[in-house]
């Protein structure tokens, strides 16, 4: 403890709203990789994106009704992955993306001005609170967490077919259009427990970021899925960190490390690919 | 007795397809197709753009159900059939970056529609190895898949199918796209997936020619309708020209076969000579 206050500015571990903060960045970095996992091998990046945006129509809808944020999170972003879903065919997911979350997003500013939300609630909501983050939001993250493990642990080998050979997995009996549904929906409990800690503009970022970092440095599937974990862990911790030294915001932190570790991927690429070169002419 | 001996007959069949009939959008793709095809036999479904071929599969994988008749796979219906067609897609493009290796994309023919993940275990990783070794795809087991060529893709798609030991292995138009090494390498792996290993295959392609020194029998698609035969049997003016409705001919060259079809210069096409 005595290394730590000295290394570290005092109350970043010992403070409960801090305690709340590291234990909810935890999960909602390792819920989000899991996922983040297949969003980036199904290239549903547009739908990662769409899906916590769409649900911060459903965190001003519960302003505005005077529920519980986390409540109406999860209704908002469940309805626009099933909207999404149910209105895409299998070639354009991106129009009916659009159409959700521009459909959510109306509701949304209705929402705001109805509830009379003033501007910091407004602000916490985009670019998230994760100091502000209370002993309930922990548990409902702890139950998100487990859901999305227990259906990304469940789901692993079908969703991994569907992913990657997707005519070859519908040939052989896995039902496609169910998958995609299924993944949809732990898009949507990811979406739900991230808003609240990055905010609904940068819990992309959390998701998309480590896995697509993960997938230059992991070659197989299994390593890859690790690694992005990691580095979502390793991202919300040093931004924790830096936001609780510095005052500047979480999601700043998490962008920028995430986006570090994405390039760094495309340089380990790069260099491999030079490296496979050269074997070749050897 | 008679009906014993149908008895016997149909359980020999690994495919068989009677008085198939399929109508898409009020317009007849497939009509009267009947076909009985024996364990180990390689049948080339051939015909151009349009023809009927990937309906034709996608009924007898199931994911398209016939307006009449029936497809029975090793005398079962198809949806109780799934584990004994092995499939090889059309069309595989995997992401440069995809992080998924050959033995991943392998492994997932062997247990990929089970639920969970798998923690390896020496058998499994042997069997895996075994059905890399099978299509000669050892030395690029451990290679990101989106780094290989369309050849050792193909192969690794072969793997995928051949690992769950199944009956039949249907193969979509597996040599579009390759050079002409890799399809002759591709033919001949097929081949002899078909008569070393007795797997029945159904492969859909477009141009017969790569095919005429494995194929045992061809199914020549035109127009929704088939003709069933041995390549001599079925690739001859008369008979095309039958399928086909107008006049067509058939010109051997240097041991290819060119089947040209029309007699003015607007409906001349040459449907089998590309590739």
């Amino acid at each position: 403890m005595g290394i730590l206050e000295t290394l570290f500015p005092p109350g970043l571990f010992s403070a409960s709203f801090m305690q709340n903060a590291w234990i909810a960045g935890t999960a909602v970095a390792v819920l989000s990789a899991c996922v983040g996992f297949f969003v980036v091998l199904r290239g549903a990046s547009f739908a990662a994106h769409a899906v916590p945006r769409a649900s911060f129509a459903g965190a001003a809808g519960a302003v505005l009704a005077g529920g519980d944020t986390l409540v109406g999170l999860a209704i908002f972003s469940v309805l626009s992955s099933l909207g999404i879903a149910a209105l895409s065919s299998r070639r354009d997911q991106g129009q009916t993306t659009a159409l959700v979350l521009m459909a959510a997003l109306g509701l949304g500013s209705l929402f705001l001005t109805l509830g009379g939300a003033y501007a910091p609630e407004v602000y916490a909501l985009l670019f998230g609170q994760i100091v502000g983050i209370s002993q309930g939001d922990v548990l409902g993250i702890l139950a998100l967490l487990l859901l999305t493990l227990l259906g990304t642990a469940l789901l692993y080998r079908p969703l991994l077919w569907t992913s990657v050979a997707p005519d070859v997995a519908e040939a052989r009996g896995v039902p496609r259009r169910r998958m995609e549904i299924l993944f949809l929906l732990l898009l949507a409990l990811a979406a739900t427990a991230a808003v609240p800690v990055v905010g609904a503009l940068l819990s992309f970022s959390l998701m998309v970021g480590p896995a697509a970092a993960a997938a230059y440095f992991g070659r197989s599937p299994g390593r890859s899925l690790a690694i992005a974990v990691l580095i979502g862990v390793f991202s919300i911790w040093f931004s924790l960190i830096f936001a609780y030294d510095t005052g500047l915001p979480v999601g700043f932190f998490v962008a920028a490390v995430t986006a570090v570790f994405y390039g760094l991927g495309r340089l380990w690429a790069w260099l491999w690919e030079i490296e496979r070169g050269l074997q070749r002419a050897a | 007795m008679s009906s014993l001996n149908a008895e016997l007959e149909r359980e020999d069949a690994v495919l068989e397809l009677s008085g198939l009939r399929v109508r898409l959008g009020g317009r007849a793709v497939l009509q009267d197709i009947d076909l009985r095809v024996r364990p180990g036999e390689f049948v080339g479904v051939i015909g151009a753009n349009g023809a009927g071929k990937t309906t034709l599969l996608k009924v007898i994988l199931g994911l398209v159900r016939p307006d009449e008749g029936q497809v029975r796979i090793a005398g079962r219906d198809v949806r109780d059939a799934r584990s004994l067609v092995g499939y090889v897609p059309q069309s595989f493009s995997p992401d440069p970056d995809l992080p998924l290796r050959a033995r991943d994309l392998v492994a997932l023919g062997l247990d990929g529609a089970r639920w969970g993940f798998s923690l390896g275990g020496r058998q499994r990783r042997g069997r895996i190895d075994e059905a890399l070794s099978w299509v000669d795809a050892e030395r690029y087991a451990d290679q990101p898949i989106g780094r290989l060529s369309g050849g050792e893709l193909q192969r690794l798609l072969v793997a995928q199918a051949l690992i769950a030991q199944p009956r039949m292995v249907l193969l979509d138009e597996p040599l579009a796209n390759l050079d002409l090494r890799s399809q002759d390498d591709v033919v001949d792996l097929v081949g002899r997936v078909a008569h070393e290993r007795g797997v029945t295959v159904v492969l859909v392609t477009h141009d017969m020619n790569p095919l005429l020194p494995v194929m045992d029998r061809i199914l020549y698609l035109a127009r929704g309708q088939a003709a069933l035969g041995t390549v001599d049997e079925v690739v001859r003016g008369d008979v095309l020209s039958q399928l086909y409705g107008h006049h067509v001919d058939v010109v051997r060259v240097h041991g290819r076969i060119l089947v040209v079809g029309g007699t003015d210069s607007e409906s001349l096409t040459c449907s089998t000579c590309d590739g």
